[in-house]
């Protein structure tokens, strides 16, 4: 794997000046190849990890496994933009085995993930069952 | 009250106890320490080794090993030897599993030193060589090398610390705790003293898979004349970070492997059966872990260095082991208070120089065996306490 992309995938906050006595290449070469990185979307973006349950106002995270039916014209892809619509889901997997689809969805309780899964998922057409697992990060 | 002095043998009264110590304990017992101070890899033994010792266990293999070591282990040991450095070892006469390194130094010199012949030790070196040298009966005899020479051992200085008691030179590279390695040109020209003054080499080579920018080690064992007058040390802990199995070994000519053998057998035994399971598997499929972990030191090495030469502590590229020694000097203070000052200021912990020789003062031992974040805030913080005191001055 290349190894600028090692670094800054381990530690984004990493100075140019530093990758480039780590890796003993040139200030200016590390730049670029950030650059271009950027540029065609290698580096999607920089963000922080956050430890969120050690912040007052925590929430939960569950991941939720979909079966659908694929629509004859777009597959997975109309569920899962549907799912990704709504503002508790986090992220949408495409999985292969006995689901299809995994959403990873935040709520302030676990009831409010309940509620989720009855009210608004269940009623996308296509879906045909769910099975919610809960999420601890350790 | 008995006055146990007196049943106490005085050389081992007289020894000091170990400057890297005084540090550790220090940053133990602080909240918030960053340590640079540890000589021992971060990682943690690759799990293919692990398993190994632990399916070894569950078939309940729980015996001693023969007194030189499982058979399976000489041949691999003797295989690498030959395999990284063109260098034949029979492994039923000419190696001896120990444990840690330390063991095999200490058997070496036990089995060669007779009361009052000299060793010739080049310093700064690992702590361990002196006073193992002086229990044997030895006498050793410090050589400093210096930076100005990459702190390499140079021919002319070990020309002129041969007396006629010279019996033994221990050759301490990829040094700790310098960084420095020797390479052939500077074996060739030591080897050439070796064998004008008839001399046996100690060659402790327990870094030796901790080279960097392309330069592999060199066994002076390889030099022309010198395979019949080396005995190798090396061992397992810091090639595939297995410092807590206790493993280790010597290779060398047959009559000196059985004499350290049978002083073994008395001493230990055998070395710990587990960790030799353990070690067959690091030899047989342990290459790619190895040179993982080298690419990562190697890019903590650059870091580091940088770090050092940037803050104005002028640093020489270490090529080898996983320490850098940057010098000190130009902040006025003595290794020892340096050292002091920036535990008790900085909560960062580094060895002085002089812990590992007199001639080491003027230096700090900085570990560089820690992930890039703990390296990075260290340096942060050693940054700062260099600043403040320019301020002061």
């Amino acid at each position: 794997m290349d190894k600028l992309l090692q670094l800054l995938s381990k530690n984004a906050q990493f100075s140019t000046a530093e990758l480039a006595a780590m890796l003993g290449e040139p200030e200016d070469h590390i730049k670029a190849q950030i650059k271009e990185y950027e540029n065609n979307g290698i580096i999607k973006g920089y963000q922080a990890v956050v430890n969120w349950e050690n912040m007052a106002d925590s929430f939960v995270e569950a991941m939720i496994e979909l079966k659908v039916t694929p629509k004859k014209e777009t597959g997975f892809d109309e569920i899962a933009e549907r799912c990704m619509a709504f503002e508790e889901v986090e992220s949408v997997y495409l999985m292969a085995g006995v689901y299809d689809l995994a959403l990873i969805v935040r709520g302030q309780t676990m009831q409010d993930i309940s509620m989720f899964v009855a009210k608004k998922l269940s009623t996308i057409d296509g879906i045909l069952c769910a099975a919610t697992r809960t999420e601890a990060s350790i | 009250m008995i006055n146990y002095d007196k049943y106490l043998n005085s050389s081992i009264r007289s020894l000091a106890p170990s400057g890297i110590r005084k540090f550790f304990d220090i940053a133990n017992e602080m909240d918030h320490v960053i340590s640079l101070s540890i000589g021992e890899p971060d990682f943690q033994t690759p799990w293919h080794i692990r398993d190994e010792g632990i399916r070894s266990l569950e078939k309940g293999k729980t015996w001693y090993s023969p007194n030189r070591g499982f058979s399976d282990l000489l041949k691999e040991i003797s295989n690498y030897y030959e395999r990284r450095f063109s260098l034949t070892y029979n492994p039923f006469e000419q190696a001896l599993v120990t444990v840690g390194g330390s063991e095999a130094i200490d058997l070496a010199f036990r089995c060669l030193l007779e009361e009052g012949d000299e060793a010739i030790i080049p310093q700064p070196a690992f702590v361990c060589y002196n006073p193992l040298c002086t229990m044997a009966g030895g006498v050793p005899v410090n050589i400093n090398t210096k930076n100005e020479d990459n702190f390499r051992l140079k021919a002319a200085d070990l020309e002129a610390a041969i007396t006629p008691k010279t019996k033994l030179l221990v050759l301490p590279f990829p040094n700790n705790p310098t960084g420095a390695i020797m390479e052939r040109s500077d074996l060739e020209e030591i080897a050439e003293v070796v064998k004008r003054h008839d001399l046996m080499v100690l060659s402790d080579e327990i870094y030796c898979e901790l080279t960097y920018g392309g330069r592999n080690h060199v066994s002076i064992a390889s030099v022309d004349g010198m395979y019949e007058r080396t005995i190798v040390i090396n061992g397992f802990s810091k090639s595939y970070a297995m410092t807590g199995w206790r493993l280790g070994y010597a290779l060398g000519p047959a009559p000196i492997i059985s004499q350290m053998t049978k002083l073994h057998q008395y001493g230990i035994m055998s070395a710990p059966t587990t960790a030799q399971y353990a070690a067959i598997e690091a030899l047989k499929n342990g290459d790619r872990d190895v040179n993982h972990m080298r690419d990562e030191y190697d890019m903590r090495r650059r870091l580091v260095v940088d770090g050092f030469n940037e803050m104005g502590l002028s640093c020489f590229e270490p090529l080898g082991a996983f320490y850098v020694f940057p010098c000190i000097q130009s902040t006025g203070l003595s290794s020892e208070e340096f050292c002091t000052r920036l535990i008790m200021e900085k909560h960062v912990a580094v060895v002085p120089g002089n812990a590992f020789g007199e001639c080491g003062e003027g230096f700090v031992r900085v570990s560089y065996s820690y992930s890039l974040k703990h390296l990075k805030a260290a340096l942060a913080r050693i940054r700062e306490f260099v600043e403040e005191l320019r301020h002061e001055g």
